[in-house]
């Protein structure tokens, strides 16, 4: 998908004024919050978890050729094939080829953020392949012809009528006469239609939550079932997994399945966690015959051992998404990109370049609820600080900006310059502001006065207090 | 393909300041020790705390007596549930000569889309957080666990682990290699993908009901279940 990022501010402001989106968000925040909360509140080893959780992927990013050479070597073991693909376009040149060997027609596609990050439903289209989504939420944003809006819940920006309203249209056939106005009545439709194409696809890419390396596993959870029934009834199974998702061990992959569920829907497990190794076996009934994943890069081997490093640590459970109050406010769309909330502003400049997704960083109070719940601790704000400085380096931010800036460091760097000014300052705004305490309007600052009053200086500047009570 | 390889692994490589293999002691040892990460505790036995949990993710369960009366408490589910009497079954030993009632339609192989009960024997379950495992293998069609309505399962009662990490181990004493599925399930299909609000039955079975069998019927290792078919 092209990038809108650079476009964040435009994008923020639609979105803040349509108001079926502001319903269906309201709708979604507080649900994650609470769920997560009382699911973290029922687990006293919840801190340790996360802490192992971890030290899991630090070890696994320190030795990460050795493991993804021991994974290769276990799912070729098991009758897989793997294929590396350092950008999207040999990720999606892999699949394309896979089906087109097969002679496949049809595709039936389980919840992969990578495989939006590298667009295989554009490239599948795009050389005459049918792709069905099979999760729920990525259905219906692939029938409205939308990206998703949130890593989990593609399509939580979405009101039931507005659900409601694509099904009829699309589904409608002369005859139709199901009821679709409950949810209920919606999930049950989606069920129908989708198990025809489940049973007729010919191939199944999922993405993976986990590898593992001792096994040659792809680990894939879901609520649904979609995950599963696209791993197992096409003939050929396609994982699409990036090369951090590797984690060494089963023991390892369960700690990491402790923290995950919690913190992305606040449940213990979801309802189907499954360890794919392989293709069927000689003796299997079902099951697809052949087993592919692609281990995708896409720069993220640049991040390891770099300044975000970190991010690397993420095992996309939305939770940053969930608790960060512009999420909340604008919702998922206006990031313009495939990944929205904090963990979206920090890989999609890395992804698209800082020149496109430079708004992304700044559109942050750098509040640090994301840090606080993300379960792999990784420092979001500092990695966000990364960015500004970069763009601030490159000479990426607006002149404006940039004169205030350096304005304002010429200043701090020295403080009597300093103490004066904002003395001065102080005294100036108290004057202007009639002794009131407060701003009703002021030139250049409507945007805060437009909603609520500025409060004016009043008294003395903190330092010459200081001064005074020492003395 | 082979030349993205490469430039993967050798930039990772230069990055970590070592030479990539597959043998490397850091990563034998961590493979073959399988340490555990934090483990969580409970008070209640494993088996309360898995009927418990099973409970709490909407799956339901009955107690059956011995194996021999796995077609009543069957029979009982599908009336209650008000269900055609027609059901497919794994090809489990455990399932070998069950007496069912006359008039059924009883099948025993995968599913292939319009059944609307299956009946499956799983590997174990998880205590910690009410889970079947079940593997994917010529004795458990993985298919039987997805595609029917109802989706009922034997589970033999010594074979309720505490943790997942118990379950690993189990597979690895029992079973050696990963079978082409490990399937965790827990609780029925479900979504809340319209408007948050939860729904069962999205793709997967629209309910989970376990059967436990007692006495005669204690375990799905290999050589107690030959064992079993001699009994019968």
């Amino acid at each position: 998908m092209k990038p809108t990022s650079h476009a964040f501010s435009a994008n923020a402001h639609r979105a803040l004024h349509d108001a079926t989106l502001q319903q269906a968000l309201a709708k979604a925040g507080v649900g994650f919050v609470d769920k997560r909360r009382a699911a973290i509140d029922g687990l006293p080893e919840f801190r340790a978890l996360r802490e192992a959780g971890r030290n899991v992927k630090d070890h696994t990013l320190a030795n990460l050729d050795h493991y993804l050479l021991r994974f290769e070597e276990q799912v070729q073991a098991s009758g897989g094939v793997v294929h590396w693909a350092e950008t999207p376009q040999e990720a999606c040149a892999a699949v394309l080829d896979i089906c087109k060997k097969s002679g496949a027609k049809m595709v039936a596609k389980g919840k992969s953020m990578v495989g939006e990050e590298i667009a295989v439903n554009d490239a599948l289209e795009g050389a005459g392949f049918e792709v069905v989504e099979t999760d729920l939420g990525e259905y219906i944003i692939q029938i409205a012809h939308e990206p998703p809006s949130h890593i989990i819940a593609p399509a939580v920006h979405k009101t039931r009528q507005q659900i409601a309203d694509l099904f009829q249209e699309l589904h409608h056939q002369p005859g139709l006469t199901r009821p679709l106005q409950t949810v209920p009545q919606i999930v049950d439709e989606a069920r129908q239609v989708l198990r025809g194409k489940f049973l007729a696809a010919d191939v199944g890419i999922t993405g993976a939550n986990f590898l593992i390396a001792e096994t040659g596993s792809a680990v894939i959870v879901t609520n649904e079932g979609n995950g599963d029934l696209s791993a197992t009834l096409p003939r050929v199974h396609i994982v699409l997994a990036s090369i951090e998702k590797l984690v060494p061990t089963l023991e390892d992959a369960s700690v990491l399945l402790r923290l995950l569920a919690r913190s992305a829907t606040g449940q213990e497990i979801t309802s189907y966690t499954t360890f794919f190794t392989g293709p069927r076996r000689a003796d299997d009934a079902d099951g697809p015959e052949q087993f592919h994943v692609i281990l995708i890069d896409n720069g993220r081997s640049r991040m390891l051992g770099g300044e975000y490093h970190e991010m690397l640590r993420c095992i996309r459970c939305g939770a940053c998404l969930n608790h960060c109050p512009v999420y909340g406010a604008v919702g998922g769309h206006a990031y313009g990109w495939v990944y929205p909330g904090p963990m979206g502003a920090v890989l999609t400049p890395l992804m698209v370049g800082l020149d496109e997704g430079r708004p992304l960083p700044n559109a942050s109070t750098l509040c640090g609820r994301c840090e606080e719940v993300c379960p792999m601790s990784i420092p979001l704000p500092k990695l966000l600080r990364e960015h500004r400085r970069h763009e601030f380096a490159r000479r990426l931010t607006p002149p404006r900006a940039r004169w205030a800036l350096a304005a304002w460091a010429y200043c701090a760097k020295r403080p009597q310059l300093y103490r004066r000014l904002a003395g001065l300052g102080m005294r100036l705004l108290n004057f202007l502001s009639g002794g009131r305490g407060r701003f009703r309007s002021l030139p250049f600052a409507s945007a805060w006065t437009a909603a609520r009053d500025l409060p004016a200086p009043q008294g003395d500047t903190f330092m010459r207090r200081w001064q005074r009570r020492k003395a | 393909m082979s030349d993205s390889r490469n430039a993967i692994l050798q930039r990772i490589s230069r990055t970590l300041g070592h030479d990539a293999t597959p043998a490397a002691p850091a990563v034998a040892q961590r493979i073959n020790e399988h340490t555990r990460g934090p483990q969580p505790q409970w008070t209640e036995s494993t088996r309360a705390r898995f009927l418990n949990k099973l409970e709490k993710v909407a799956g339901t369960y009955a107690e059956v007596a011995a194996r021999e009366r796995i077609p009543h408490a069957v029979a009982d589910y599908l009336s209650a549930q008000n269900l055609p009497q027609r059901l497919v079954l794994a090809p489990h030993p455990l399932l070998d000569n069950l007496a069912w009632p006359d008039g059924w339609q009883v099948e025993r192989r995968r599913a292939v889309g319009d059944e609307r009960v299956s009946l499956a024997v799983a590997f174990c379950a998880i205590a910690e957080t009410g889970s079947l495992m079940l593997l994917a293998g010529p004795d458990s069609p993985a298919t039987l666990n997805f595609l029917p309505d109802d989706f009922l399962c034997v589970l033999p009662e010594n074979r309720i682990v505490p943790r997942m990490e118990d379950a690993w181990a189990l597979l690895r004493e029992e079973h050696g290699a990963m079978p082409r599925a490990a399937n965790i399930i827990t609780g029925p299909s479900r979504t809340a993908d319209v408007e948050q609000t939860i729904q069962l039955g999205a793709h997967g079975p629209r309910s989970l009901h376990v059967l436990l069998p007692g006495e005669g019927c204690n375990s799905t290792a290999k050589a107690d279940l030959a064992a079993n078919s001699t009994i019968e």
